[in-house]
C-alpha cells in the first residue's frame, strides 16, 4: 500500500471494464460470421432492443436479492401480471391504438405501462408482506412459497381472463422500420431501447447521486451495518421490492407490445431467461445485469441467425462459460 | 447390513393411512373396475418413487433443485426411444435401461460438480435453466423425440393387454397383460421407496441430514460435503429415471408433456411439501393427495362451479373452474409451507408425540 498524504484525493476504487468489453466484443467477432452488413446491424439492434426489455424485468430482482438476500422465484408472476393489466387499457381504447397519429397511440401506451407498473408494484407490496416476511431468512422456504405464488397467480390470472392468447397489437405508429439504406430497424424496437436506456440511467442515477441510493449501496454491502446506524431497512427493502415489481409490470407490457400477444405463460418462459440474465451478471449488481442482459439477448439473435436450433440452449451454454471465467457472475457485488 | 430401514412412520394413524393406501393400490385391479382407477393407482406408484427420491433432495439434503424432471424424462425417452426403434421386445427394453440410467446418472454427477459447490439458491436457479434448456432440445430434436408430439411404442408381448395370462373362467376375473404391468410398476416403485428409506436411515443418509442443518460444520467434521451431496444427487436421479420408465411402460408413450414439463416440476414439489418433507413417507401420502386431487377434485370443482354460475355468484365460477383445480393446490401449498413445513407425515408424527409423551406421565 501506498501512504497517502493527507491532501490527497481518496485513491479511487478500481473500475473493472473487462465485463463492459465482452459485448462489444461480441458483436464485432460476429460481423464475419453473419456475412452482410446490413443484417448484422438489424440484430444488433434487435438484440440491444430484447436485451433493455430483459435487463428492464430483471433488475428488480437483482437488486432484491442483492439488498436482502431474497430470491422471488414468482418474479415472473408481476410480468404476467403487468401485460394483463395492459390489455385492459387497450381492449376499450382499440381505436385510439389503431390510430394513425403518434400521439394518440402514445396517450394510450403510457397511461396503460404506468397502470400495470402501478398494479405490479401494489401487488409487490401484498407479496412481501404475505409471502416473504414470514419466512425471512430461510432460503429454501422462500424458494417454495415464492413458487407457490407463482402457481397461484398464474391459475388466477387463467381464472379472471380465460386461458387463450390474447393478441395484444402494436399500436400503429410504432409498426413498421426506419429504413437507413438496405438497413432496416423497427420502430418499436428504438423505443424499447430508449425506455431501457432510460430506465438504466434512472436506477444508476438514483443509486450513485441520492443518500436514498447509497443506503441502498450499503444495504447490499453489510446489512447489519446500516441497520445499526438506525436506518430501517426493511421498509427500504420493501421500496425495492415494490419498484422492481413496479419494472417488472413495466417489462411485461412491453415484451406482450413485442410478441403482440398476451399468455400466463409468458411468465414461466421468461423466469428462466432472467435468472440466467441475473447469474451470469452477478446477484445484486445493476451493471452486470445490464452486461448479461444483453449477451442473452445478443446469443438469443445472432444464435438465432446462424444456428436457429440452438436458439435457447446457447443460454445454458453462454451461462456456464461465464461461470468459469467469473464464478460468481461478471460482477460479484455480495459476499455471499 | 440390514436390508430394511428399521424406520417405521412413527405414528398409529400415519401406520393406518400408509397400510390402507398400499393395500388399495395392491388391489385396485380387483377391488375398482375400469380403466380409470388402474390409471390413477399406477400414477400415483409411479409418482410416489418419483416424489420421494425428490424428498431425497429436498427434505435430506435441503437443496431445491428444479431438474427432477428432466432425468424423468430421460428415464421416459430413452425406453420410449429405444421400443420405438427396435420394435417391442425385450432386447429394446433393456437396452433402453441401460442407456437411460446413465445417462441420467452421469448428466446429474455434472450438474452435481459443476453447481452444488455453491449456495442452495444458486443451485436451483442453474437446475431451472438447464432443465428448460433440456426441454427445449428434446422438442426441437424431433428426428429423435418426436418432437411435441413425443413417440408412442408398442411393449413387448407379454405386457400386451391383449395377453390373457389366466382367464376369466379360472378364477372369476381375467388376469392380462395390462394387470402384469400395473403389478410390475407396484412392485419396483414400492422397491424403490424401500432402497431410499434404506439410504436416508444409513449412515450416509445421517451425513446428508448435518449438511442440511449446517453445511459449514459437516464440514468442519470432515466430511466432504460436496461428494456427499453430488452422490445424493445422482441416486435422486437414478430414482427419477426408473420411475420415468416405468411411466413410459405404463403409458406406452413419452413426450413433453408427460414427462418434461415444468408443471410435472411443480407438481413434484407440492406432493413433497404437502405430504411432508424429509419423511420419504410423505411422498406416498402426497402423491396420494395430490393424484387423487388431480383425477377427482376436478369434477367436485365442476359441479361446484356449476352451482355458483346458477346462483348467480361472481368470479366464483371461474376460480372454481375445473381446470383451476391447482389454483387451490397452491393456496394450499404456500399454507403448508407456512403453516405446517413438516407436511401431514410430520403433523401426524407430532400428535403421536404428544399422546405418548401425554401417557407416560
Amino acid at each position: 500500500m501506498t501512504e497517502l498524504a493527507a491532501s490527497d484525493p481518496l485513491p479511487k476504487p478500481k473500475r473493472d471494464f473487462a465485463p463492459v468489453l465482452l459485448p462489444i466484443a461480441l458483436a464485432l467477432v460476429m460481423i464475419p460470421l453473419v456475412g452482410s452488413p446490413s443484417t448484422w446491424l438489424t440484430l444488433t439492434a434487435a438484440s440491444l432492443a430484447m436485451g433493455m426489455m430483459i435487463f428492464i424485468m430483471a433488475s428488480g430482482l437483482t437488486l432484491v436479492f442483492g439488498l436482502m438476500d431474497v430470491l422471488n422465484f414468482g418474479h415472473g408472476a408481476f410480468i404476467a401480471v403487468g401485460a394483463y393489466v395492459a390489455t385492459l387499457v387497450f381492449a376499450p381504447f382499440a381505436a385510439s391504438v389503431q390510430a394513425d397519429s403518434l400521439w394518440v397511440n402514445l396517450a394510450v401506451l403510457a397511461p396503460a405501462a404506468l397502470l400495470s407498473m402501478a398494479v405490479s408494484g401494489a401487488l409487490g407490496l401484498v407479496v412481501e408482506r404475505v409471502l416473504i416476511l414470514p419466512v425471512y431468512g430461510q432460503h429454501l422456504k422462500q424458494i417454495l412459497m415464492t413458487t407457490g405464488g407463482l402457481i397461484v397467480a398464474e391459475q388466477t390470472l387463467y381464472a379472471l381472463w380465460g386461458p387463450q392468447i390474447i393478441p395484444m397489437p402494436l399500436p400503429s405508429s410504432l409498426r413498421g422500420s426506419f429504413i437507413f439504406g438496405d438497413v432496416a430497424i423497427a420502430k418499436y424496437r428504438v423505443l424499447a431501447t430508449l425506455i431501457g436506456l432510460a430506465v438504466f440511467v434512472a436506477i444508476q442515477l438514483v443509486l450513485n447521486r441520492t443518500k436514498l441510493g447509497l443506503l441502498i449501496r450499503a444495504g447490499v454491502e453489510n446489512r447489519e451495518m446500516v441497520e445499526a446506524l438506525g436506518y430501517r431497512i426493511r421498509r427500504l427493502f420493501l421500496g425495492v421490492f415494490m419498484t422492481g415489481s413496479a419494472l417488472a409490470g413495466l417489462g411485461g407490457v412491453m415484451w406482450a407490445l413485442y410478441r403482440e400477444q398476451v399468455h400466463a405463460s409468458m411468465s414461466d418462459e421468461l423466469t428462466v431467461l432472467i435468472f440466467v440474465v441475473v447469474i451470469i451478471g452477478g446477484l445484486g449488481s445493476i451493471g452486470g445485469c445490464f452486461i448479461g442482459a444483453i449477451l442473452v439477448a445478443m446469443i438469443a439473435n445472432y444464435g438465432g441467425f446462424l444456428v436457429p436450433k440452438l436458439a435457447l440452449v446457447s443460454n445454458i451454454l453462454l451461462m456456464v462459460a461465464i461461470l468459469m471465467w467469473r464464478p460468481r457472475g461478471l460482477y460479484a457485488v455480495t459476499s455471499r | 447390513m440390514m436390508i430394511l430401514s428399521g424406520d417405521p412412520p412413527k405414528s398409529r394413524v400415519l401406520t393406518l393411512i400408509l397400510v390402507v393406501i398400499i393395500l388399495a393400490l395392491a388391489a385396485t385391479p380387483f377391488l375398482f373396475p375400469g380403466a380409470k382407477a388402474l390409471n390413477v393407482a399406477a400414477k400415483i406408484c409411479v409418482f410416489a418413487a418419483l416424489v420421494a427420491s425428490y424428498d431425497l433432495l429436498l427434505g435430506y439434503t435441503g437443496t431445491v433443485s428444479f431438474a427432477h424432471t428432466m432425468f424423468y424424462g430421460i428415464g421416459s425417452y430413452a425406453i420410449a426411444i429405444a421400443l420405438y426403434g427396435m420394435g417391442p421386445n425385450w432386447a429394446a427394453v433393456a437396452t433402453g435401461i441401460v442407456v437411460g440410467l446413465p445417462l441420467a446418472a452421469l448428466l446429474a454427477l455434472a450438474i452435481g460438480l459443476f453447481s452444488l459447490r455453491v449456495a442452495a439458491i444458486f443451485f436451483a436457479m442453474i437446475t431451472l435453466a438447464v432443465a428448460s434448456a433440456f426441454q427445449v432440445l428434446a422438442s426441437q430434436l424431433s428426428w429423435l423425440t418426436g418432437g411435441e408430439d413425443g413417440r408412442s411404442f408398442q411393449l413387448p408381448g407379454l405386457l400386451r393387454p391383449g395377453t390373457v395370462l389366466i382367464s376369466r373362467n379360472l378364477l372369476g376375473f381375467e388376469i392380462n397383460g395390462r394387470i402384469l404391468t400395473f403389478y410390475l410398476v407396484f412392485a419396483i416403485s414400492a422397491l424403490m421407496i424401500l432402497a431410499l428409506l434404506r439410504v436416508v436411515n444409513s449412515p450416509f443418509g445421517r451425513v446428508l441430514q448435518a449438511i442440511r442443518e449446517n453445511r459449514f460444520r459437516a464440514e468442519a467434521l470432515g466430511f466432504r460435503t460436496v461428494f456427499h451431496l453430488t452422490y445424493a444427487n445422482c441416486l435422486a436421479a437414478l430414482v427419477a429415471a426408473s420411475a420415468g420408465i416405468l411411466n413410459a411402460l405404463w403409458l406406452r408413450y413419452a413426450g413433453p408433456d408427460t414427462s418434461l414439463s415444468f408443471s410435472i416440476m411443480l407438481d413434484i414439489l407440492l406432493m413433497v411439501v404437502i405430504g411432508g418433507m424429509g419423511t420419504i413417507y410423505g411422498a406416498i401420502i402426497g402423491a396420494t393427495i395430490f393424484i387423487l386431487a388431480q383425477n377427482y377434485l376436478q369434477s367436485l370443482m365442476g359441479v361446484a362451479s356449476k352451482a355458483a354460475s346458477e346462483a348467480g355468484l361472481p368470479l366464483l365460477p371461474g376460480l372454481l373452474h375445473p381446470d383451476r383445480w391447482l389454483l387451490w393446490l397452491g393456496l394450499l401449498f404456500i399454507a403448508s409451507v407456512y403453516f405446517f413445513p413438516t407436511g401431514v407425515v410430520g403433523r401426524l408424527r407430532q400428535r403421536g408425540g404428544e399422546r405418548s409423551a401425554g401417557a407416560s406421565h
